[in-house]
């Protein structure tokens, strides 16, 4: 199934970081989140669009992570080039990534 | 317990105008806040003040305020507002002409100046947080640098009796702390109050973004009556008690859902949230449903404010110059791909100056690259667009003509041609030692 089946997300922007919250609608998916949704998995997700770094934070009270993505917005958000210099539009990308829900989490 | 209740009237500058006015009206408020300074907003500002030294606040400052300054007047609700922009003081002046001829000279307004620190910026060289140099490199380029105030002067000026407290750069949750810590008498090295008190700053800065607005996803994240969508209400108590609600009867919902995307929204590392008065700790706040559009907010903490303030740095970075068409029907794609191999020829044949290009198909691949939107499919129509960063504006000019030629140039059917050019006023960041801004409250006619 796809992210979005179990997690809703928003996209904030800070000069030329993009931060992208995950958060599960129901607290039984968080362990799902953690285990697939990792910063690898989102660098390389966004391979075109994040040069630097990708760093997760985990919220267990919310049920949430939160990815921070260097170099994500085309120089910063005010002299980016791009028809979406905030990147807000990221969040909803990330949420088409396959999660796998077989027993095995394979 | 003491609870006071603060609406959010805007989220940036130009936000819609009646949410405040319902707020003042029905929301039974005390306090009306008012974001309206996006982070480049202030340089752009200080180019409109260098033009004309009365000018330089929001351009939406008198419609805001002549529509809730007499409500606001009438019921006692005090108001709090980055409308200042690059003027604050001006700002003020303006306010407090528009409360006269309202019929409301009673009305006291104070600005708070001392966020301008181009002064104490260009005399040292302070590394920018954005790239590898120092403030001293932008040399004639720089145009403004604005320290992020905190809450204490705005807490002040309150206590001094203002009605309306305008400020210029401030940091948009110490828009909201600043109520809290003139009606409670927070102390300023309460860090845990303090950084309870920033989560309620933070999560109602944005105003309709916790309402339900930048959340509807049909189907998954159904938001009633968007086009009348209530800006929030927080209901904060002397302990940093949280509830967020909104108008009995506006558009929009408040749900622990839109509270937890808020939460997040442009925070890094969740422990440590820099703000000038505390470096607040988000990771254990907890966010429950009480009751219809009544969430209670928390576990926000904080630690020791740093000894330095950020301050925002405007410069003139660069000119973009932009060009799109449209193709649609069968072969749109083939069309739109064959108009932007054109287009990159033609800037290369014309030698055209450019430090850095896009070349993309709205509709197909603009907004996350070829590679994230592989598998997408074809789509009826396209629309080209092509951008670049130029040295000057004669070059940026250059960009958006070589796409409108492709009218009678270019692929079959091509339609909406559509060109600009313009300058670009960046924006950085520096850290500047925290007493070096003097912030300072002046009242109108004092």
């Amino acid at each position: 199934m796809k992210l979005r089946e179990i997690a809703h997300s928003r996209t904030g922007d800070k000069g030329n970081i993009s931060n992208i919250s995950v958060i599960a609608y129901d607290a039984k998916h968080y362990p799902l989140l953690l285990e697939q949704v990792t910063a690898a998995r989102v660098k390389s997700y966004f391979a075109g669009v994040v040069q630097g770094e990708v760093v997760r934070y985990e919220l267990p009270n919310l049920s949430a992570l939160n990815f921070v993505m260097d170099q994500a917005l085309g120089g910063g958000v005010t002299r980016s080039l791009a028809l979406d210099a905030h990147g807000k539009s990221l969040s909803s990308a990330l949420l088409d990534l396959d999660i796998s829900t077989a027993p095995d989490g394979k | 317990m003491r609870t006071i209740r603060i609406g959010s009237g805007a989220g940036y500058s130009g936000d819609r105008i009646e949410p405040a006015i319902e707020l003042a009206e029905k929301g039974d408020i005390h306090y009306l806040v008012f974001e309206c300074l996006g982070e480049r907003t202030v340089a752009l500002a200080q180019q409109a003040r260098m033009k004309n030294p009365d000018r330089g606040y929001d351009p939406l400052l008198e419609e805001r305020m002549r529509a809730v300054l007499p409500l606001c007047a009438a019921k006692g609700i005090k108001i709090v507002t980055n409308i200042g922009a690059a003027n604050p003081e001006a700002a003020a002046r303006k306010t407090a002409d528009i409360a006269k001829s309202l019929g409301l000279s009673a009305l006291k307004v104070a600005a708070i100046v001392g966020d301008d620190v181009l002064d104490a910026c260009k005399n040292g060289d302070l590394p920018v947080m954005e790239f590898d140099g120092t403030i001293r490199q932008l040399g004639n380029r720089l145009l403004s640098a604005n320290a992020y105030l905190g809450a204490e002067p705005m807490a002040q000026a309150l206590a001094a009796g203002a009605d309306v407290v305008i400020t210029g750069r401030a940091s948009d949750p110490a828009l909201f702390l600043a109520p809290m810590i003139h009606a409670f008498g927070w102390a300023m090295d309460d860090w845990n109050l303090l950084g309870q008190g920033t989560v309620a700053g933070h999560l109602l800065e944005c105003a309709g973004q916790i309402t339900g607005g930048y959340f509807a996803d049909p189907g998954y994240k159904d938001v009633p009556d968007l086009a009348r969508l209530g800006f929030p209400i927080g209901e904060v108590g002397e302990d940093g008690s949280l509830v967020v609600t909104k108008v009995a009867g506006s558009g929009g919902a408040v749900t622990a859902q839109t509270c937890k995307e808020q939460l997040l929204y442009e925070v890094h590392d969740p422990t440590k949230y820099f703000q000038p008065d505390v470096v607040a700790d988000f990771s254990q706040v907890k966010v429950e449903e009480i009751g219809p559009d009544r969430v209670r907010v928390s576990g926000g903490r904080g630690t020791k404010r740093t000894d330095t303030l950020k301050v925002s740095v405007g410069y003139v970075d660069s000119y973009i110059g932009e060009g799109q068409i449209s193709y649609a029907g069968p072969g749109a794609l083939a069309r739109g791909r064959l108009a932007l191999e054109i287009v990159r020829e033609r800037l290369k044949l014309t030698n055209v100056a450019a430090s850095e290009l896009r070349f993309e198909l709205v509709g197909v691949d603009s907004l996350h690259g070829p590679e994230v939107s592989a598998h997408a499919g074809e789509p009826y129509e396209v629309r080209v667009r092509v951008s670049g960063r130029t040295e000057n504006l004669r070059e940026a000019v250059r960009i958006g003509n070589e796409v409108e030629t492709l009218y009678t140039n270019g692929p079959a059917a091509g339609g909406g041609a559509w060109k600009s050019a313009r300058d670009v006023v960046a924006v950085a960041s520096v850290l500047l030692p925290r007493e070096l801004a003097k912030p300072q409250v002046r009242f109108v006619g004092a």
